[in-house]
């Protein structure tokens, strides 16, 4: 059995017979020896192995930024690859001219990917600020320029109204139309194209890996070399790529990107948003999804605990039915879960902004930009009159999941939440957590930050600018 | 001919030419060894490297790994032919562990096989039998018993105990600093390709070419003539591909030589940082002693460096730390005294800046702790202890400080940086507000240029007319991202006032310029560009001659202009001048050769003129902290550097802003995190942060010092970049002390680097006092 990968590459249909689980970085330097795509890291965190991969989205074809180095070959199919090389047509792209012109490229190495993700940037965003231009290279090192010829070399493109990525229409799609079941050296990929199929794969598949972005379990692929033998791809299933808004809700299906959730979100909690953003990188948010940030069930994931505290409910679906949790009784212990060999997490619904709620997160991390949280707080209260009516308080990196905080919730119940009220909660959240000490902080840290975040929200919400990023 | 640059007209030098590879670089058309189209048959390795820190190794069994298909073999210490050598000083530093493995990543064996999937997997299952010995994981341990990899070195200069002794004030403290990963984009790699008759050709991303070549002749016990090693660029190396590439390339030229096959070594990401050396971390006890104002009456300081396992490059990086103690500033009485650890960890290298940075981080937490011990401002401390007429101008090893310019710059930044009223509204600004605090802070840095050993300030270059006028262009500089390669193509260029594109910028190899020093300390363009441009002036002078005698004319009469040389109003053009020298029967290729004046040093007595001249620069850092959760972010940075007339000022700005947001990792965010079996756990960028582009600060001004050339005879002037800038940074955890330091009046307490978690320890610990009082 085989059935090969098929994708524009750099604007040409092409068809690889390859097992699907090579990654795309490993076959681009390989196979057509395409060597401006480099590897860095292997782990999805340099952004030298940037490319684009385009999709259709409505009525235009849409491009973002990807790792390449975690992306399995499989994951493209159906999509457009554009690497640094298909960049140039004829002439260099404006992003490559300003920054060849720019003095912002010195040993070179993570130039190639800095280039998509800048032409990312200025074809998704010809007005974008530098705030944009940040988040757009938050996913990309470079160790010898100091980055401040890059990003003058970006805001000149954007000045002059960015540029789109040549490419093909979004009719010529109709010819690679996602296939079904990808096959080739002993590795099968299936790509269900609705809820109900993937269930029944799921049922007669239960040991077959799960397979929403990828940008977790790509680690495991490109940076300790192991196999995927049998994936079942989400990215096709329509239901789960669905956002529906109703009055009180907004719910996510399970593979909608943190991206297409950043876009979202923003309206109704500004906080999330802002987190949200510092998510991985763009190239991670584009491929990573809601479902699958809570399935992977990391204890440092930054999804949860904001979703807990926003009081989230996640769907789970299997061929005998539907049931509905709340987020934080789905994990159970260090990367155990509810989740049922024949399930899958469906959707996740978060409830909008009550009258008097007031929400916040925050992540302390060893740098603002791409990386994982020390300790991740969100906080949620509602006020009537002042008062505190109810509260909901969830942290990440503080345990082995994703943890309530219920009792310090309770102290603040019925307060003003004045300073007071804050060193109760605070001592409340101390007397709830023993977390680990690692590399990322000590326990001892983890604590004292856990408690002082309590009095960073009360100075928040009472309108005080609580955060250095901020200035 | 008179062969002083600074006489030479310029047209070239000193304009802000783009890097020579810019273009390519931004289309992904910029070749690194792992682009090369690969030989039929090449292989591909992957190292077998130890998971514990300390143990007998008795015996590896590959069975298993030998059984995979397309496994080619398994090669240890007892393979090797010649010398199982890879130490850039001393012997013994061995590229396979023998019978003991001393840190967690150490080599033990590699692996080749037809792909990198197939080595990669192969190289875990060979299985290790290692009898686990006690490890010594700690600095101040490894002091205590006297584990040492280097004998002691001291600085000694006057009476330091009797100016403790008689001093008004005597301070004392410890500082620890964090070590730091080079995180160069393109890890280690190596492709050997072996030719006839014993022949090997070594493409290696290294800063070093002469070292590789003459470790791979040693390992496989021939003749260093039969060795090339070449490199065209690294993506990056920050002195981490100094010592270290003689590793991967001794590894991969084994297997070639072993197979007959072509090899390429690339390490992961992972191997690379676990088992390659890095900044070394230190330890400091000081102890000073001051007047009333502040000055420096006497200065007594410990360093302990961490070796790692081996000496390495350790000897040398603790020279420069206790040659750059005295950083700007003048210390009557001065004993320095570096102890080498030996611990099991990797054994540390080589980083941009090669201890200075370690040296002068220690001075300026002094200068900040005397000021805020006698309540004074810290620039008037500095003030006071700059070298000149009112303090001196000899350094504790015995050079004169006789080019100095550090109160030109730091007056300078300190105005261009609106000091006076920042610092004002600074203080107001934390007397309103409890939670997020900003910090202030100024420093100089004077910086040694030139290898401390004096032999090595030495380089060769090679320069060939074609007879269409096209110039080839070789030397032994490696360029590694930092524009060298440019910069010694402007010098042939404006010697034979041609235009840059008919310069070829080419491989380093060493078949082509022999015994050189490794591309470090800052010198690539001082060594080679002169090298470069005697060669060019010798050819000159022989064209000049033909020139001559074909318009008969005098030589002095002889221009060189754009591309043609004219003798009054008649002129031929560059090419039509070699064509006719060739008929002539006269040279048209030089080697040149440039050894540095002026320079001696003495290893015993740690006295003499290491340095042919100082660079100097200067920089303010403002800081907000939060003290709630220690985040720090710097809102503003102001640098003035001296680079003395420039050869490229682009190329010297970019290398000024990376060396700053380096250095700024450095004190900052890049945090080495060992766990208590020794095992490095940061060892990608998902665990270890370097800065990223929303960390560099949102205002920063970053000037060069106009008008002012070198005072030493130096290529066109001009001065060494690569690495002063970096300690810049250094201002930015001196803003970060400054913030703490708002909280209760007191000395912070701050180690280095001031991640949040240091940072909020430190608040803690003032807030603390606070109470206290």
């Amino acid at each position: 059995m085989s059935n090969s990968v098929r994708f524009f590459l750099n604007g040409q249909i092409h068809e690889a017979s390859v097992r699907p689980d090579t990654t795309v970085l490993d076959w681009l330097r390989s196979a057509p020896r395409l060597t401006g795509t480099k590897e860095g890291c292997a782990e999805g965190d340099c952004g030298a192995c940037s490319v684009l991969i385009g999709h259709v989205d409505g009525s235009e074809v849409k491009y973002h930024a990807a790792n390449s180095c975690i992306l399995a070959m499989g994951q493209i199919d159906g999509k457009a690859l554009v690497t640094v090389e298909g960049l140039k047509t004829g002439e260099l792209h404006p992003i490559q001219a300003a920054m060849a012109e720019n003095g912002s490229s010195q040993c070179g190495f993570c130039t190639p990917g800095i280039v998509m993700s800048l032409a990312g940037l200025a074809a998704a965003n010809p007005q974008a600020d530098d705030e944009a231009i940040h988040d757009a290279l938050a996913g990309n090192l470079c160790r010898c320029t100091g980055y401040r010829p890059i990003v003058e070399a970006a805001r000149k493109v954007v000045a002059a109204g960015g540029a789109e990525i040549t490419g093909p229409h979004v009719a010529a799609f109709a010819q690679i139309e996602p296939q079904p079941l990808l096959a080739e050296g002993g590795a099968v990929f299936h790509q269900p194209a609705s809820l109900n199929e993937l269930l029944t794969l799921r049922s007669e598949k239960p040991g077959a890996i799960l397979l929403g972005g990828g940008t977790d379990l790509g680690v495991a692929l490109a940076d300790y070399h192991t196999d995927w033998d049998e994936v079942i791809s989400l990215g096709s299933v329509r239901e789960m790529r669905q956002v529906r808004e109703t009055e009180n809700h907004l719910s996510f299906g399970a593979a909608v990107t943190w991206e297409e959730v950043l876009a979202r979100v923003g309206g109704h909690y500004p906080s999330l948003a802002t987190l949200i953003r510092r998510f991985g990188s763009t190239q991670i948010r584009s491929m990573g999804t809601i479902g699958g940030n809570i399935g992977t069930a990391s204890p440092i994931g930054d999804g949860p605990p904001a979703l807990i505290a926003l009081g989230a409910e996640i769907e789970l679906a299997s061929l005998s039915g539907h049931r509905f949790l709340a987020l934080e009784d789905f994990f159970l212990d260090y990367r155990k879960t509810e989740l049922r060999p024949n399930e899958v997490i469906a959707s996740v619904s978060i409830p909008k902004p009550k009258p008097g709620q007031e929400f916040r997160v925050y992540k302390i991390s060893k740098r603002y930009d791409q990386d994982i949280s020390t300790v991740c707080g969100a906080f949620s209260i509602v006020r009537e009159d002042g008062q505190v009516r109810s509260a909901r308080i969830a942290f990440g990196g503080m345990a082995a999941t994703p943890l309530r905080a219920t009792e310090a919730e309770q102290v603040l119940v019925g307060t003003d939440f004045d300073e007071r009220a804050a060193n109760a909660c605070a001592a409340a959240i101390t007397a709830r957590f023993q977390p680990l000490s690692d590399w990322r902080g000590s326990a001892e840290y983890r604590l004292q930050v856990a408690s002082n975040l309590v009095e960073r929200f009360r100075r928040d919400v009472a309108g005080e600018t609580v955060e250095v990023m901020a200035l | 001919m008179n062969t002083d640059a600074k006489i030479v007209q310029r047209s070239i030098v000193g304009k802000g030419i783009a890097h020579d590879s810019a273009a390519r670089h931004v289309a992904g058309e910029a070749n690194y060894i792992d682009d090369m189209p690969e030989l039929p048959g090449t292989l591909h390795a992957a190292f077998v490297l130890s998971p514990v820190a300390h143990g007998r190794l008795n015996s590896f069994d590959a069975t298993e790994a030998l059984a995979m298909e397309g496994v080619a073999g398994v090669w240890s210490a007892k393979d090797v032919p010649g010398h199982n050598e890879v130490g850039p000083i001393h012997t013994g530093e061995t590229l396979f562990a023998e019978d003991i493995v001393d840190h967690e990543g150490r080599v033990i064996a590699v692996v080749a096989a037809n792909d990198f999937e197939t080595a990669y997997r192969a190289a875990k299952k060979v299985k290790l039998d290692i009898e686990p010995l006690e490890a010594v994981l700690d600095i101040e341990d490894a002091h205590r018993r006297k584990n040492y990899v280097v004998p002691v070195q001291e600085v000694v200069d006057g009476d330091v105990d009797t100016a403790l002794a008689d001093a008004p004030h005597v301070f004392s403290g410890k500082l620890k600093m964090g070590g730091q990963d080079h995180f160069y984009l393109e890890t280690h790699i190596a492709y050997a390709i072996p030719g006839e008759n014993g022949e090997m050709l070594v493409h290696s991303s290294t800063q070093h070419p002469t070292e590789v070549q003459h470790h791979v002749a040693g390992i496989l016990g021939i003749h260093a003539n039969a060795v090339e090693c070449q490199v065209r660029r690294m993506g990056g190396g920050f002195g981490g591909k100094e010592s270290q590439p003689t590793i991967i390339a001794g590894a991969a030229a084994l297997i070639a030589a072993k197979t007959g096959k072509p090899c390429k070594m690339r390490l992961k990401r992972r191997d690379d940082m676990a088992g390659t050396g890095k900044r070394h971390d230190f330890v400091v006890n000081w102890k000073v002693g001051v007047d009333e104002r502040g000055r420096i009456l006497g200065l007594d300081a410990e360093y302990l460096a961490r070796a790692g396992n081996l000496p390495d490059l350790t000897g040398p990086v603790i020279t420069r730390a206790l040659t750059h103690t005295d950083n700007s500033y003048h210390i009557p009485h001065a004993r320095f005294v570096g102890h080498a650890c030996k611990t099991n960890t990797v054994s540390n290298t080589a980083f941009r800046g090669f201890g200075g940075p370690q040296g002068i981080i220690t001075i300026e937490a002094i200068i900040d702790t005397i000021a805020r011990e006698l309540k004074l401002e810290p620039n008037a401390v500095r003030a006071v202890n700059y070298y000149g007429d009112e303090t001196g101008d000899t350094t504790p090893y015995g050079q004169k400080v006789d080019d100095n310019r550090l109160v030109e710059v730091t007056d300078a930044v300190l105005a261009s940086a609106d000091w006076q009223q920042r610092r004002a509204e600074i203080d107001a600004h934390n007397a309103a507000n409890p939670v997020i605090r900003r910090g202030l802070a100024m420093m100089p840095v004077k910086f040694g240029i030139s290898f401390n050993l004096t032999s090595l300030n030495q380089a060769g270059a090679l320069v060939h007319v074609y007879l269409d006028g096209s110039i080839f262009l070789n030397h032994g500089g490696t360029e590694m991202g930092q524009g060298l390669f440019v910069k010694v193509a402007q010098v042939v260029a404006e010697v034979f006032q041609v235009e840059l594109d008919m310069v070829r910028i080419s491989s380093t190899a060493t078949g082509k310029v022999p015994n050189t020093s490794a591309t470090a300390a800052s010198t690539g363009s001082d060594l080679n560009g002169m090298a470069a441009f005697k060669a060019a002036t010798a050819i000159k002078a022989r064209l000049t001659r033909v020139a001559a005698e074909h318009f008969d004319v005098e030589e002095e009469v002889i221009i060189y202009r754009e591309g043609r040389v004219h003798a009054d109003n008649r002129s031929v053009s560059f090419g039509e001048l070699a064509k006719m020298a060739w008929a002539k029967r006269v040279q048209l290729s030089e080697a040149g050769h440039y050894a540095t004046p002026k320079i001696h040093w003495d290893g015993k007595t740690m006295k003499g003129r290491p340095f042919f001249y100082f660079s100097y620069g200067a920089a303010v850092a403002e800081v907000a902290i939060d003290t709630l959760t220690g985040e720090t972010r710097c809102l503003r940075a102001d640098i003035l550097q001296d680079v003395g007339s420039p050869l490229n000022p682009a190329i010297d700005l970019g290398q000024i802003e990376g060396a700053f947001v380096q250095g700024m990792g450095w004190v900052t965010c890049e945090e080495l995190w060992w766990d208590k079996a020794g095992r490095l756990r940061t060892v990608g960028p998902s665990t270890y942060k370097i800065p990223g582009s929303r960390d560099v600060p949102p205002i920063f001004n970053v000037r060069i010092l106009d008008n002012m050339p070198n005072r030493e005879e130096t290529v066109f002037r001009s001065k060494a970049i690569g690495e002063p800038p970096l300690m810049l940074g250094i201002s930015i955890w001196l803003a970060i002390r400054d913030a703490i330091a708002s909280i209760a009046g007191s000395v912070p307490q701050l180690d280095s680097p001031a991640t949040p978690e240091a940072v909020l320890r430190s608040v803690r610990e003032a807030k603390g006092r606070l109470k206290d009082s």
